[in-house]
């Protein structure tokens, strides 16, 4: 078992070689994963930017007799092509709305076909050549470029690429999140309540607690089938509205929200409760008065995080129904709707590559927000915890 | 009248009189006080009590009378309930009225009924978990009424597409029959969450390692949230991530070397769930490195080990129940994973031990059980139930164990804070 100096040396310079190596594996390790979370978004916005432009023409548009009845001939016959039909369609509607505009003629900006966005953007090449031609005429004109697109924040869902917008989706995720936070902060924060200040510790309260650390590892899927089975099947809520949508998410969020409580509950120190009790507070008293009170943001900061959770899920959703087509939305929470995340999953099962686009910009604007809302609740956290 | 606004009358009514209750017996409690008898409680405190039995059991008793006749499978005589609550809300704001005594603990039948509130609150997760229980299981069993269980559980071939035939009677009509076996449908999922937890543990483990054991403070501040925006990006980001712009690459790889790949090949969605899945297993296992005891350490580096030594043999070691209990955490997350396979993986139920190939999860196909235009009571429907219900048993299993490993853990080292 002996061994000579030299050998063991020799050895140790190994034996440190190796430790070094373990230290660039990890490190490694750690780049990698944040380099991957650079490439993620950047890929996205790369894809995503382009669809916040729009192609855009000017073109002398003539609101007359003939325009009233067939609206197609209210441009002239080369650039009628270029244009989308989602603009000749409103027309005659807009012309009998206001009859001032009976027999002008107006130049004016309208929104162009994809084909001709998506030639603009250079991502493919499926016009006429012709057409292609009198569209390089406009360009040099000046009468036709990429604007900034407000249809895409102004409207729904459509067929049509260069009309399709969040609108409508973003209007169902505000009403779908109303509902799951009317349900699953009061009830989250009374559960944690309970748990935390109120609770003899026996078995049920322990078969509560194990039961909520398993729902908040439960696949969201099976939520879906929760609320199809029993929202809807059951109590008849009507599918695909915000509030089955709602409902179903509320209690996904359910666990999250009781765990964060929890958590805010427990780092309020017991000389604050034991104060309370001493001039005589009943425990709903302190609990009220003393105990809420403090541990509120670190309530609000995970209730934020959840509702963040609760607005990226899709799975749950797609089983009650909530990726529907909904052009125009509506504010009810009975109505059939859609959500920002089933918007996206809807556009990106378009095979169309104006689609993809769309899809990457929904995805930019659901991110953006998202990162609001944790920023929010980061804030709240810096700037109201108190460190006891 | 329609039920809205007999709703909001009835809401409306109920609101008059609890703020009647409210004054009424405020007032008489200030009275009696005034008259100088000592009181066991305050003015409000009478009254919000008059306020709770007043709306409280009227409350109840229209919420669980709407509920036995939905039960029962009755219209709802909106009207009759309603007002029926009324009644009682009546009887309940002169019983509190009566109880305005000196002798009346108002303070403490509070606490009694806002007790028994919270106490209502928390069993709503418990209810959540019956009912996910009993709507998959209810299902399911009407599945395995139409479809024998054995077949489900050791058929490989997975075509539900024909069971609408049936549904309508036609089942023997040309065409085969729809055949429901599910081991394809978790061959591929077990395939994506392996090509997953193959990306997930060795970054996962490799970042906590780095960031308890060698990275200076100021890095590991920095790199946590960097790590944690990861698990925040919604799924269906991660989807089209995979389906369009991981696929295509892992295609264009495959070609290099001569082999062919599918568009919807499982690498793709296995990659990205793997990367989705890192923040899970890294910030778990950071913690139970990080709660390791030092003693260990300085221990075994005054034998005069290398610190790579040092992880290797004593520390992974000691938190081995943990960095499991994350892994498995990992798996029944990447199990239960819908829209990364829903958008990237393929249809086609197939089974295969080639990643390159198209192959379908159950995930996937509970899904296309429930969004195509089928009837509620079609086998394939129900399916989805069947598939849902060995979900939720894998996942529950798992979850069980992994609690059960760190809580082994954590009374090893009597950690808390895990």
């Amino acid at each position: 078992m002996s061994q000579s100096f030299e050998e063991i040396s020799a050895q140790l310079k190994k034996r440190h070689r190796r430790s070094a190596r373990m230290k660039w594996m990890t490190m490694g390790a750690l780049i990698l994963s944040a380099a991957f979370l650079v490439v993620f978004i950047s890929d996205m916005v790369v894809r995503g930017w382009p669809a916040f432009q729009q192609a855009q023409i000017q073109v002398e548009v003539s609101y007359d007799e003939q325009s009233q009845k067939l609206p197609l001939a209210a441009v002239d016959e080369d650039v009628r092509p270029l244009i989308s039909r989602g603009f000749f369609r409103p027309l005659p509607r807009k012309m009998e709305s206001n009859p001032a505009l009976m027999g002008t003629t107006q130049t004016q900006w309208v929104i162009a076909d994809s084909r001709v966005d998506q030639y603009l953007k250079g991502n493919e090449d499926r016009l006429r050549p012709a057409d292609k031609e009198t569209l390089q005429a406009l360009v040099e004109e000046g009468r036709a470029e990429l604007k900034f697109n407000t249809t895409f924040f102004t409207t729904g869902d459509s067929k049509m690429p260069e009309l399709a917008g969040i609108a409508s989706a973003a209007i169902g995720t505000v009403m779908t999140m109303l509902v799951t936070m009317a349900v699953c902060f009061p009830i989250g924060v009374m559960t944690a309540v309970y748990l935390e200040e109120f609770a003899p510790d026996n078995k049920l309260t322990q078969i509560i607690e194990i039961n909520i650390n398993n729902l908040a590892a439960v696949p969201s899927i099976l939520f879906g089938l929760l609320g199809l089975a029993i929202y809807i099947s059951f109590f008849g809520v009507p599918r695909s509205s915000p509030l089955v949508g709602g409902l179903t998410l509320a209690l996904m969020t359910l666990p999250v929200i009781i765990i964060s409580t929890r958590a805010a509950l427990r780092s309020v120190p017991d000389s604050i409760r034991h104060a309370a009790f001493g001039v005589g507070c009943s425990r709903w008293q302190v609990v009220r008065d003393h105990v809420l009170p403090v541990s509120l943001p670190g309530i609000l900061t995970g209730s934020i995080i959840g509702l963040a959770q609760a607005m990226g899920e899709t799975a749950p959703l797609i089983i009650v129904g909530m990726v529907a087509f909904i052009p125009d939305a509506s504010i009810s929470i009975t109505n059939a709707s859609t959500v920002m995340p089933a918007q996206i999953f809807t556009w990106a099962s378009e095979p169309n590559s104006a689609f993809a686009e769309k899809t990457a910009g929904g995805i930019l604007v659901l991110l953006a927000v998202l990162i609001f809302l944790n920023a929010l609740a980061v804030w709240l956290r810096n700037k109201f915890e108190r460190r006891w | 009248m329609t039920t809205n606004t007999v709703f909001l009358l009835f809401c409306a009514v109920l609101l008059v009189l609890g703020g009647i209750a409210f004054t009424l017996s405020r007032a008489k409690a200030a009275r009696v006080r005034a008259t100088g008898t000592t009181m066991h409680a305050q003015p409000d405190q009478y009254a919000w009590f008059a306020v709770l039995v007043t709306a409280g059991p009227a409350l109840l008793v229209s919420a669980l009378g709407a509920f036995v006749l939905l039960l029962m499978g009755a219209d709802i005589p909106t009207f009759y309930l309603l007002a029926a609550s009324l009644v009682i809300a009546l009887i309940g704001l002169v019983m509190g009225l009566n109880q305005v005594r000196s002798d009346f603990h108002a303070r403490r039948a509070i606490e009694g009924v806002i007790r028994k509130l919270l106490a209502a609150a928390a069993m709503i997760s418990i209810l959540t978990t019956l009912g996910i229980l009993l709507s998959i299981i209810s299902e399911a069993l009407r599945f395995f009424q139409m479809h024998s269980f054995w077949d489900f559980v050791t058929g490989t071939t997975w075509n539900p597409g024909a069971s609408f035939l049936s549904a309508a009677g036609r089942g023997d009509e040309g065409g085969s029959a729809a055949q429901f076996g599910s081991i394809p449908l978790f061959a591929g999922t077990f395939m994506i969450t392996l090509i997953a937890m193959l990306v997930a543990i060795p970054f996962g483990l490799g970042a906590a390692i780095y960031m308890v054991e060698f990275a200076p403070l100021r890095i590991r501040k920095a790199a946590k949230p960097v790590i944690e925006v990861l698990a925040g990006i919604p799924t269906v980001v991660y989807g089209v991530f995979a389906a369009l712009t991981v696929a295509p690459l892992v295609v264009d790889i495959a070609g290099l070397f001569g082999l062919d790949a599918s568009y919807s090949n499982a690498l793709a969605p296995g990659l990205v769930m793997g990367i989705m899945i890192i923040p899970f297993i890294s910030s778990l296992s950071d913690d139970v490195i990080n709660s390791v005891p030092n003693s260990l350490r300085e221990g075994a580096l005054a034998l005069g080990i290398t610190k790579a030594e040092m992880v290797r043999n004593v520390v992974v070691p000691a938190a081995a129940p943990g960095i499991i209990s994350a892994s498995l955490l990992a798996v029944s997350r990447a199990l239960g994973e819908t829209m990364i396979v829903v958008m990237a993986a393929g249809m086609r139920p197939n089974l295969t031990a080639n990643p390159l190939e198209d192959m379908t999860t159950v995930t996937v196909s509970i899904v296309a059980a429930l969004t195509g235009d089928q009837e509620f009571e079609s086998a394939q429907t129900l399916s989805a139930f069947a598939l849902g219900l060995v979900l939720f048993i894998v996942t529950l299993t798992l979850n069980v164990v992994s609690v059960f490993m760190i809580r082994r853990f954590r009374e090893k080292y009597r950690v808390n804070n895990l």
